[in-house]
């Protein structure tokens, strides 16, 4: 794929749709990517809205971290592309 | 969680730009450079989500504002602009974010850099600077497609004078005012090197705009040897609705 087209968003973008799973902000938390191992903030993320759901890719590689399907009264969550996610629990919410 | 939120006051920006001000009864509070979702319902179910940044400042009042732009072909954002009245009621989820946020608590330079409608987060930063009382040195870059598209420009106009620590350079795109020294043209090394503090401040940059904007500021940043970790960005969508 060609990564010089500008049809992504990022990370901020997904936040009010994972605030209805995370308790926490997820735009500040650390991601890492499971090809190629960067470690970056969720917000960084490159994010894909034009299909029936959200897709989440890597910064630096492009690489899959994250799908999001809102189906009716059911959330499907695919997140085998990150590593870890660290999230900051002391993190004032306001 | 939905909030349901009234609108109090509508107020035009520009000939395509209005400012909404919502009273939300169990409004938490926020931070400078949060977003909420929008959704709105038809009468036959449908309903369309869309992400709006606040251009308020912090406060302890249950308001908000949000500025939207009206985009030709939106969904959504024609009836933001055009047809939602006072005394409405929208549902709103927020307020969301806690990455590109600007505190009050932060000393460092702050250098914010907007495209187009990107100016409304970081509105919110420069009012919350404000309200705050902070000394943080503020410099602002606004690019915009002409003098007739900048928002709240009677406010940026007494803060350019009147308080010398935010300092604010105007980029046009399209139309410039008469005998403005650059003529009409998007973001550049040359205008980053002249408008934006130098690297060896150690500023925080906040940058929001359309998703080519904003890459094409980030990698001027970076190749000017800004470390990334101080680079925050936000995109808006390809047609400004960011979802």
């Amino acid at each position: 794929m060609t990564l010089a087209t500008y049809d992504h968003l990022d990370g901020n973008a997904a936040a009010g749709e994972l605030s209805s799973i995370f308790a926490i902000d997820v735009t500040a938390a650390e991601g890492q990517c499971a090809n190629c191992g960067a470690t970056k903030r969720f917000a960084e993320a490159h994010l894909y809205m034009h299909g029936p759901g959200v897709v989440a890719r890597c910064a630096v590689c492009e690489h899959v971290l994250l799908r999001l399907v809102n189906a009716r009264h059911r959330v499907f969550l695919d997140v085998r592309g990150l590593t870890y996610l660290s999230l900051d629990t002391a993190q004032v919410q306001v | 969680m939905w909030r349901v939120g009234t609108v109090v006051a509508l107020r035009d920006e520009t000939a395509t730009a209005r400012t909404i001000t919502l009273e939300v009864p169990d409004w938490p509070g926020h931070a400078a450079g949060q977003h909420v979702d929008l959704q709105l319902t038809a009468p036959d179910g449908y309903s369309a989500v869309r992400s709006y940044s606040i251009a308020s400042a912090p406060n302890s009042q249950k308001r908000i504002e949000l500025t939207v732009e009206r985009l030709p072909n939106g969904e959504v954002s024609p009836y933001l602009t055009q047809e939602v009245a006072v005394g409405d009621h929208l549902e709103l989820r927020g307020p969301i974010g806690g990455w590109f946020v600007w505190r009050a608590q932060q000393t460092e330079p702050i250098q914010l850099i907007a495209g187009g409608s990107g100016i409304v987060p970081l509105m919110a930063m420069i009012r919350s600077r404000a309200s705050a009382g902070s000394s943080a040195p503020f410099r602002l870059l606004y690019s915009v497609r002409e003098p007739e598209a900048v928002f709240y420009r009677d406010e940026l106009e007494v803060l350019a004078h009147h308080d010398d620590s935010v300092s604010i350079d105007y980029a046009y795109t399209r139309a410039s005012p008469r005998n403005w020294p650059r003529p009409p043209a998007r973001i550049d090394a040359a205008l980053i090197a002249s408008a934006t503090w130098p690297s060896n401040l150690f500023p925080t940059f906040y940058i929001c705009g359309p998703t080519s904007f904003v890459e094409t500021a980030a990698g001027l940043l970076s190749a000017n040897g800004n470390s990334p970790d101080k680079i925050k960005t936000e995109r808006f969508g390809p047609t400004g609705e960011r979802k």
